[in-house]
């Protein structure tokens, strides 16, 4: 299954309006998880599970913890999701 | 060596009569029951079909993403918490001086087995990474010590269905000790799911009574059959009265001192000689220092079982003697249904507005009083409390043989 960046980001922005209930308008591609977007590393936890089930693949541990921003997540989404 | 004096400056409450202690209060004056039938699925198999709810559903207060990461009686904790705090004048307080101490009888059961649920369906990575601090049993403590900032400790003692009562007493005793100038204080529970309730009612603890709920929760009457299961909870501010009166607080009672025994007898029956509880009222008149005389109402613990009643009524007229029929005893459970670890925490708010309005709930639901009950309850009305200073005690009991009583006092500076 192939996604395009926009679709990827449309679908984190869902997500991180779930998990932490922030306005969706702040939520942007250079934004950090924790420091900006008040998603704690119990919080990401969620992101991360949800985002699997939504684009279908498979985040490991090991990426998790090397994602800071937004765009951090969405490229690897996209790059995983072809 | 004089102790320290205690005094409540601010109440919170949820409960099956109300969202907030006013709505409580009014509610249980009027004489109002807040058990209900259930509705969802698995009460419809269920051999009981009914529990008194809370009244108002903690959505209708909270925000959504932070009810997310809470477990309900962690909800239930926040926001009686909050109308407590904001009660005593959201006081401005040194945070190494100020405590918490919420307890509750099961911690987040709910939460438990839900993810037990999705973990059984869904596999692990689906499991919540809230479940552990929402299921933890010190959750809804900690949560309100994170909320107010709390660094003087948050503890969190657990005796089944006196938690809520042992938590105001450790409460007290950290400002006797020094601990604290304030400690924010009281019990939650939120266990009305299947499982627990299909474990009380295998051990033949619930009412039955599907057919008519509103009367199955009814102290002291000869065909009661058990207790009827709440959620809810209360919590209390408690501050040294020095740092009261400097602040210029609202000061609606003292709480004078409190006795704790335990039964050695059974994990779940009540000792029917009632020694335990005998003691425990004997202890806390003396801690307290009250005179004898004093004492014009109790809010006992009393959930509508066939054994306890009686055997808790017969304890107090051993531990009170004579001065027992000068006693207005309330059986509030039979409007609140039983709250378990949050019990002893309303009913402690119950005691303190009972002594500050000069008023007695009433108990309901008593058609025949049971010939055995020789206390004076009082029966469908409330009843006026006599001017002067007066004090009100507060017994709770738990399964495991844990037994609390507290003392209030109507404040006379």
């Amino acid at each position: 299954m192939s996604v395009t960046q926009a679709e990827v980001l449309a679908g984190v922005k869902d997500i991180v309006v779930e998990v932490a209930g922030i306005d969706p308008t702040t939520i942007e591609m250079e934004k950090r998880f924790n420091e900006d977007l008040e998603v704690d590393s119990l919080s990401m936890v969620e992101v991360i599970v949800a985002a699997e089930e939504k684009f279908g693949v498979k985040i490991p541990d090991e990426e998790v913890t090397k994602m800071t921003t937004v765009a951090d997540a969405v490229n690897f989404i996209v790059s995983a999701a072809k | 060596m004089s102790k320290t004096r205690v005094v409540v400056t601010g109440l919170g409450a949820t409960t099956p009569l109300g969202g907030d202690v006013p709505t409580t209060w009014e509610a249980l004056l009027a004489g109002k029951s807040g058990v209900r039938t259930l509705t969802e699925e698995w009460a419809q198999e269920a051999s009981v079909q009914f529990a008194a709810r809370v009244a108002v559903e903690p959505s209708e207060v909270m925000e959504r993403v932070e009810m997310r990461r809470l477990d309900r009686s962690e909800q239930f904790a926040l926001i009686a918490a909050r109308e407590a705090w904001k009660d005593a004048g959201s006081p401005d307080v040194d945070k190494t001086r100020l405590g918490v101490v919420v307890a509750s009888g099961i911690g987040g059961v709910i939460t438990l087995l839900d993810q037990y649920d999705i973990l059984k369906t869904k596999g692990a990575r689906s499991v919540s990474p809230h479940t552990v601090p929402m299921l933890m049993p010190n959750g809804p403590s900690a949560n309100v010590g994170l909320e107010l900032q709390a660094k003087a400790g948050v503890h969190t003692p657990v005796s089944a269905c006196a938690s809520g009562a042992e938590a105001i007493g450790y409460a007290m005793e950290m400002i006797r000790t020094g601990r604290a100038d304030i400690v924010v204080t009281g019990g939650v529970e939120a266990a009305i799911h299947a499982l627990p309730m299909a474990g009380f009612a295998s051990m033949k603890a619930l009412s039955t009574r599907n057919d008519d709920p509103t009367k199955a929760s009814r102290p002291y009457d000869k065909d009661r059959d058990g207790f009827v299961l709440g959620e809810g909870g209360g919590v209390v501010v408690l501050e040294s009265l020095e740092h009261a009166q400097k602040r210029g607080a609202k000061i609606y009672a003292e709480l004078a001192g409190q006795g704790l025994t335990s039964d050695g007898y059974h994990i779940a029956a009540p000792d029917p000689e009632g020694t335990g509880v005998t003691r425990a009222v004997k202890f806390a008149l003396e801690d307290s220092g009250v005179n004898l005389s004093e004492v014009v109402h109790l809010n006992a613990h009393a959930t509508s079982t066939p054994a306890g009643d009686v055997a808790e009524a017969n304890a107090l007229g051993a531990a009170l003697g004579e001065h027992i029929s000068h006693v207005a005893v309330s059986a509030t459970k039979s409007m609140t249904g039983h709250l378990l670890g949050g019990a002893g925490a309303i009913e402690s708010i119950f005691c303190v507005l009972a002594l500050h309005h000069r008023m007695a709930p009433p108990t309901i639901n008593i058609e025949n009083l049971d010939e055995a009950v020789t206390v004076d309850v009082v029966r469908d009305k409330p009843r006026a409390l006599p001017a002067g200073p007066i004090v009100a005690l507060n017994d709770s009991f738990g399964f495991g043989g844990h037994n609390v009583v507290l003392v209030f006092k109507s404040f006379e500076a």
